[in-house]
């Protein structure tokens, strides 16, 4: 269904330079989207995929290079522009304003002056509803919707624009499979209608399942553009530049013996907003050498259950041990000194991005590198140059751990946990947003702990990871475990309904 | 009864500075600056404010003086903390500091620091003169009914209602948002600021043009720091800010007829001064936590 031959294309980025400091975040690149196809663009983490776009929607101004629409050179100096020039784009990150109303956010920015119509936002969206199928109360408070509806909002917003190219940045990355599939429906539908999509991704199977075209970035140098339907060995290996293999737990390993759980949780239960619990009597153990994957959709207790791991909430009722030792209600420091890793799902909030790598690295023990008062500079670096060569993270001790990509800072908090060689590690969401080589680096280091006779607790809401590093694997929904199995039994289809809470008891 | 008559009178009165000041601080925050140029913005305006109205004999173009002083002060903040990105406490203290010693400096230079001027001041205005003793609490200046009758509710339609107003609580909530949805996140805020700041100095220019009729150092006294605490009591929202500032200005009223009524006269008349200034700490102690305050609070925005 691509455009009339010799038309031009619906957007088209030519010579784009984008340099921020002395790093070259896209070099020279060209890129174009023909009216009803959806192009996709594919690379790591870092290639400089969202920079690129981000020029074109206005929100970055590059060093060099033009846009143009529809075969016309447009002069994109803000957003403004860009959506006057027919394009509307989904950040990575959401734009939307999370205290006030779909309305109110579907109004923003459309009209200056005074007058302000929320009726007729009220109106695009019911007439969005009925056109694509994007179904959402304009009268919610975008803070209170889920990831998934916030994403239907913002393509709401940028479609109540009447944009003809529509850039997604990730639009995947925070979906559950269902989602997925209702953002795809909603794709084809608007593809009918003529509209252009650019679709940046790094998962391989949705580009293939849903893109015309793939084009590749590397380093902020385009590699490329094959068609949609090359086949995934291919796609790997343009990004990375080498082929990729798989990471899994490898089928012979030893099944772990029917020793003692080392982590096991008793009854547990966690107060949650409006006095509902948001973990009830929740029981569980991790042997040695096992992973225990948590499956569900987001919001269903797995924050909270890892908040209490991590020494962060205290539980209201059950118990938590390691071995012989309770811990239920530790601290952190407790936590830390009983051997208990923890990898939570915000890794942000887990560093201090304005502290140096060297620092962050030493932040769980500073009191190893303080000899009466007084913080041994050269020991933390030497320290920090040992961790930076064993788990390979790009990044020099002084860098600040803010100006890091998703992967590296992954890596820096990986680091900190597993050069304490843990016992317990609790992990959450730990390759969420990062591209093929970090993920594949990070699960590798999840299975290597497993092989030294740690006991991992591992929450994803990504069933691939869960399948393929996970022994055994519960469902957690509203907080109840509905379902428990060991991996090889697992279906796909059968953890799908128990996530979206239609088990066995209906 | 006259005394509750009188009392009543006196704290929509005494309100009137606060109110002005409470609402314009709620927009410049509102949209993600905090403004503490509001002391010498109030400063300023109470002194330009007299000073033109002394020079024409028409306090009415004091009003406007005032008013141009006040868009000026606020288009430096917008200057200093929007296009230089400067840190907002700082920018806002060397403000006050400013236009404070800007002020008094033009004062002596003015008028040479000789006798005390006076300008007629505006007059009071009665609409119900014939309700009775009643009558007295709706004897009042021009200012406060512009106040509470024009300028609250306008400012709220304006903040809650209207298009402009949903682009200000935007960029002030999330800028990135606001500037991906295509508004312009420095105008609204030089906007913001400088509506904020003719407020600011309507509200100091009250005292010179309508209460005193004169001007005289030291004038504001720390009103400009109530209002910032008045906003934060009232969640940055312009009806529960201008309740704070009616809650303040009654126990102000009150207190001052305090010290003359027997029984009260024994106690030091400090105490009873410093009474309207613990109730504010103690509100805001109670209800300044878990307080959701705008979500660009104090950070610059700026596009890579
Ligand atoms: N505002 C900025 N200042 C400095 N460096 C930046 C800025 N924005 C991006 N970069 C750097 O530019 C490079 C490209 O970043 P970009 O966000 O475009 O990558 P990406 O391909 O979208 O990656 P991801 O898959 O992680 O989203 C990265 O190295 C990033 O650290
Ligand atoms: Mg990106």
């Amino acid at each position: 269904m691509a455009g009339v031959p010799g038309s031009a294309p619906a957007l088209e980025l030519r010579g784009i330079t984008k340099r921020f400091g002395d790093l070259v975040a896209n070099r020279s690149v060209d890129f174009d989207v023909v009216g009803g196809e959806v192009h996709a663009l594919l690379g790591e983490n870092g290639a400089g995929k969202t920079t690129v776009m981000r020029i074109a929607y206005g929100l970055t101004h590059p060093d060099a290079g033009s846009v143009l629409v529809e075969g016309h050179e447009v002069a994109i100096r803000s957003p403004r522009d860009a959506i006057a020039a027919g394009i509307g784009m989904v950040t990575q990150h959401f734009s939307l304003v999370g205290p006030m109303s779909v309305a109110e956010n579907l109004a923003l920015g459309r009209a200056s002056g005074l007058r302000l119509d929320l009726d007729a936002a009220r109106r695009r969206a019911v007439h969005a509803a009925e056109r694509f199928g994007i179904r959402v109360d304009p009268d919610a408070r975008v803070a209170d919707l889920s990831v998934g509806e916030q994403q239907r909002v913002e393509i709401l917003k940028a479609l109540a624009r009447d944009c003809r190219i529509l850039i997604l940045d990730e639009p995947t990355a925070v979906l559950v499979p269902a989602e997925i599939e209702a953002l795809f429906a909603t794709l084809r539908s608007l593809l009918e209608e003529g509209l252009s999509v650019v679709f940046i991704s790094h998962k391989l199977g949705e580009v293939r399942a849903i893109s015309n075209r793939v084009s590749v970035l590397r380093q902020g140098q385009m590699i490329g553009t094959v068609a949609g339907s090359t086949d995934e060995r291919e796609l790997a290996r343009m990004m990375v530049g080498r082929p990729m293999l798989g990471v899994e737990r490898s089928a012979g390993a030893p099944a772990p013996s029917e020793a003692e759980p080392v982590l096991r949780i008793r009854d547990l239960r966690v107060d949650g907003a409006h006095g509902r619990p948001s973990v009830e009597d929740v029981s569980l153990g991790v042997r040695g050498g096992e992973i225990l994957g948590v499956a569900g959709v987001s919001g269903n207790g797995q924050t909270e259950l890892m908040a209490v791991l991590s020494g962060m909430r205290r539980p209201v009722a059950g118990t938590v041990s390691v071995g012989d030792l309770d811990l239920t209600g530790a601290d952190p420091r407790q936590m830390t000194a009983a051997r208990v890793g923890r990898i939570p799902e915000d890794r942000h909030a887990s560093l201090i991005p304005d502290l140096s790598v060297a620092y962050n690295l030493v932040m769980e023990r500073l009191d190893d590198f303080r000899h009466s008062g007084r913080i041994d500079e050269r020991a933390i670096r030497a320290h920090a140059d040992e961790l930076i060569a064993r788990f390979d993270i790009r990044a020099s001790p002084d860098d600040r751990v803010a100006a890091l990509s998703g992967g590296n800072i992954q890596k820096v908090l990986l680091a900190r946990v597993l050069s304490r060689d843990p016992r317990v590690l609790v992990v959450s969401q730990p390759t969420r947003g990062l591209d093929v080589g970090a993920t594949e680096y990070v699960r590798s280091q999840l299975l290597a702990r497993r092989a030294d006779g740690a006991a991992v607790l591992l929450v994803s809401e990504d069933l691939d990871e869960l399948l393929a590093l996970a022994d055994r694997l519960i469902v957690l929904y509203e907080g109840r475990i509905v379902g428990e199995m060991s991996a090889q039994e697992a279906d796909r289809e059968q953890l799908g309904m128990l996530m979206a809470g239609r088990g066995r008891n209906p | 009864m006259t005394l509750l008559i009188d009392l009543l009178a006196a704290t929509l009165r005494n309100a009137t500075p606060l109110v002005y000041g409470t609402v314009g601080e709620t927009y410049a925050e509102r949209g993600g600056v905090l403004n503490l140029g509001i002391e010498g913005t109030m400063y300023a305006g109470a002194f330009v404010g007299f000073a033109a109205a002394l020079a024409t004999g028409s306090p009415l173009l004091g009003l406007v003086a005032a008013v141009g002083v006040g868009l000026l002060s606020g288009a430096v903040m917008a200057l200093l903390t929007v296009t230089f990105g400067a840190n907002q406490h700082v920018s806002g203290i060397g403000l006050t500091i400013g236009l404070i010693g800007a002020s008094e400096f033009a004062n002596r230079l003015i008028f040479r620091g000789g006798e005390l001027q006076r300008i007629e001041p505006m007059p009071l205005i009665n609409p119900l003169p014939d309700v009775g003793p009643v009558s007295a609490v709706f004897s009042q200046y021009g200012l406060t009914w512009v106040a509470f009758l024009l300028v609250v509710p306008l400012a709220w339609w304006v903040l809650q209602r209207s298009s402009f107003g949903l682009e200000i609580r935007a960029v002030g909530e999330n800028p990135e948002a606001a500037d991906a949805a295509g508004v312009s996140v420095p105008r609204t805020r030089y906007l913001a600021l400088m509506i904020g700041g003719a407020l600011m100095a309507v509200g100091g220019a009250f005292f010179t043009l309508a209460l005193l009729g004169s001007f005289t150092l030291d004038i504001i006294a720390g009103r400009g720091w109530v209002c910032i605490a008045l906003v934060i009591f009232g969640r940055w929202r312009i009806g529960r800010g201008v309740v704070g500032a009616l809650l303040f200005s009654l126990i102000y009223s009150l207190q001052f007829r305090l010290q003359i009524l027997p029984g009260f006269g024994d106690l030091p008349f400090e105490l009873l001064l410093a009474l309207p200034y613990l109730v504010v700490i103690g509100a805001l102690a109670l209800s300044g936590r878990n307080v959701a305050y705008p979500g660009a609070y104090l950070k610059p925005y700026r596009r890579s």
